[in-house]
């Protein structure tokens, strides 16, 4: 496939790896903060070709883990109210809450559909006049903007029984959050290329100004990555922390201008609940006043029961890249992609579930 | 979930185009990118084109690497 074939090159893929191995020569820990860089990272194997100087961290990129359990169970209760479809990306069904998971309440009678688009959400909504059919609203910045037009399309056509349950993610406050925790020492962040695509690489300039740390925005394929790899070691090793893009193909500084407009129109910023680190100001988005009727936490009287989380699980440290799923003792024996006890071995972008399918050579 | 896959546009109509994605036929929208064209590579995630693919600079990326090739050749 175009813009995908080429960037497996396995002749580049070498040159690339024997110019990083040439350039490092002093540790450098990098974090790759998107989950479809874990995944991509893991699959091509991509750990095991850079040279023992260069460590590489998986970071919490990935929405459907870092959705607290609180959220989830509000999720898990509005699928109870009568009359609900929830409409769902198909990674959230199996993530357990507190006392169940979108998929038992399936089994147990509430009508919950996995979706691939919100306009998959907003077709059942006009095929369903008389229920009430919520969007599960997970993502960062790549997904956010298309809920919003959404929601601008359920205003155009006047469908009235579509709601959105908005449990967006900003990628940059949780970044900041980390880096000032200060747990984990980085010298470089792969940054997450589509969320770059929506956002603009400028997104993570205040990083590489305030933190010093080398920033590079890469694509997904493994030419993308180890180029991305090989531009922060460059940093790195010039004593440099500025931004570049490796995906100059889909971003660019500024980003998609029109999709930022459409998100900011719709949504606002809010607090937000992270698995792992807790509520970050600014780090979420809730839709504004002028679209609470398509607004199911203002629609629907959501009850939900004090949460419990997961015994024994380890999904915050391996989110905020201080632990890796092999620290977890649950890992593998009692914690399996078939009957997982975290979001992060539910999701196949989660760490825990790259080390499981791929990470036996690590172990 | 933050995948998004390259689609070439065949025909656009309004708000929704039909694209190509390595033989296969979907219409989305291009909401986001209302300046996007027939001919024109999309990144598509969530059934929305989120962003046009530059291919310029995709060929400007893949010259670099062919050198890159060479040089550890
Ligand atoms: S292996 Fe399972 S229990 Fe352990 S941290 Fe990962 S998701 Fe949680």
């Amino acid at each position: 496939m175009r813009y995908i074939t080429e960037f497996r090159n396995g002749a580049s893929a070498k040159g690339l790896i024997a110019r990083i191995a040439q350039t490092s020569k002093h540790p450098a820990r990098f974090m790759e903060f998107c989950g479809g860089h874990t995944v991509a990272i893991f699959r091509y194997g991509i750990r095991q070709v850079l040279p023992k100087t260069i460590e590489m961290v998986s970071g919490p990129g990935c929405p459907v883990c870092v959705t607290a359990t609180p959220d989830i169970d509000k999720a898990i209760a509005l699928a109870q109210i009568p009359g609900v479809i929830i409409t769902t990306f198909g990674d959230m069904l199996k993530v357990p809450g507190s006392r169940s998971s979108l998929q038992k309440a399936r089994a147990g009678g509430a009508d919950v559909r996995m979706v691939y688009s919100p306009l998959d959400a907003l077709k059942i909504a006009t095929e369903n006049p008389e229920k009430s059919v919520v969007f599960l609203g997970i993502g960062f910045e790549t997904t956010a903007p298309g809920v919003a037009a959404s929601v601008l399309q359920a205003e155009e056509q006047n469908i009235r029984n579509y709601y959105v349950l908005s449990q967006h993610k900003l990628c940059p406050p949780v970044i900041r959050a980390i880096l000032k925790a200060g747990e984990v020492k980085l010298d470089g962040l792969i940054c997450p290329g589509h969320v770059s695509a929506i956002t603009g690489s400028q997104a993570w300039e205040f990083i590489a100004k305030e933190f010093g740390i080398p920033c590079v925005v890469s694509g997904f394929e493994p030419l993308d990555i180890l180029q991305c790899v090989a531009m922060l070691t460059a940093q790195v090793e010039s004593d440099e922390s500025k931004v570049e893009i490796a995906y100059r193909r889909g971003v660019t500084r500024e980003g998609n201008a029109h999709a930022l407009a459409l998100m900011n129109k719709v949504f606002e910023p809010c607090p937000a609940n992270w698995r792992g680190i807790g509520v970050i100001p600014g780090s979420g988005l809730k839709l504004r006043k002028q679209y609470k009727h398509h607004d199911a936490e203002v629609q629907f009287d959501i009850k939900v029961e004090p949460s419990i989380e997961p015994k024994g699980c380890l999904c915050g440290e391996v989110l905020r890249g201080v632990k890796t799923p092999l620290d977890c003792g649950l890992f593998r024996k009692f914690c399996t992609p078939e009957s997982p006890v975290g979001p992060c071995m539910v999701s196949s972008e989660g760490s825990c579930s790259a080390y499981y399918l791929y990470g036996s050579e690590l172990i | 979930m933050c995948l998004a896959i390259p689609a070439l546009i065949k025909s656009i109509e309004g708000k929704e185009a039909e694209v190509e994605i390595g033989g296969i036929t979907r219409r989305i929208s291009l909401w986001l990118t209302p300046e996007a064209k027939v001919g024109d590579y999309v990144l598509l995630h969530t059934g929305y084109a989120i962003s046009i693919i530059d291919q310029q600079e995709a060929e400007e990326t893949l010259r670099l690497f062919a050198e890159i090739a060479e040089e550890t050749r």
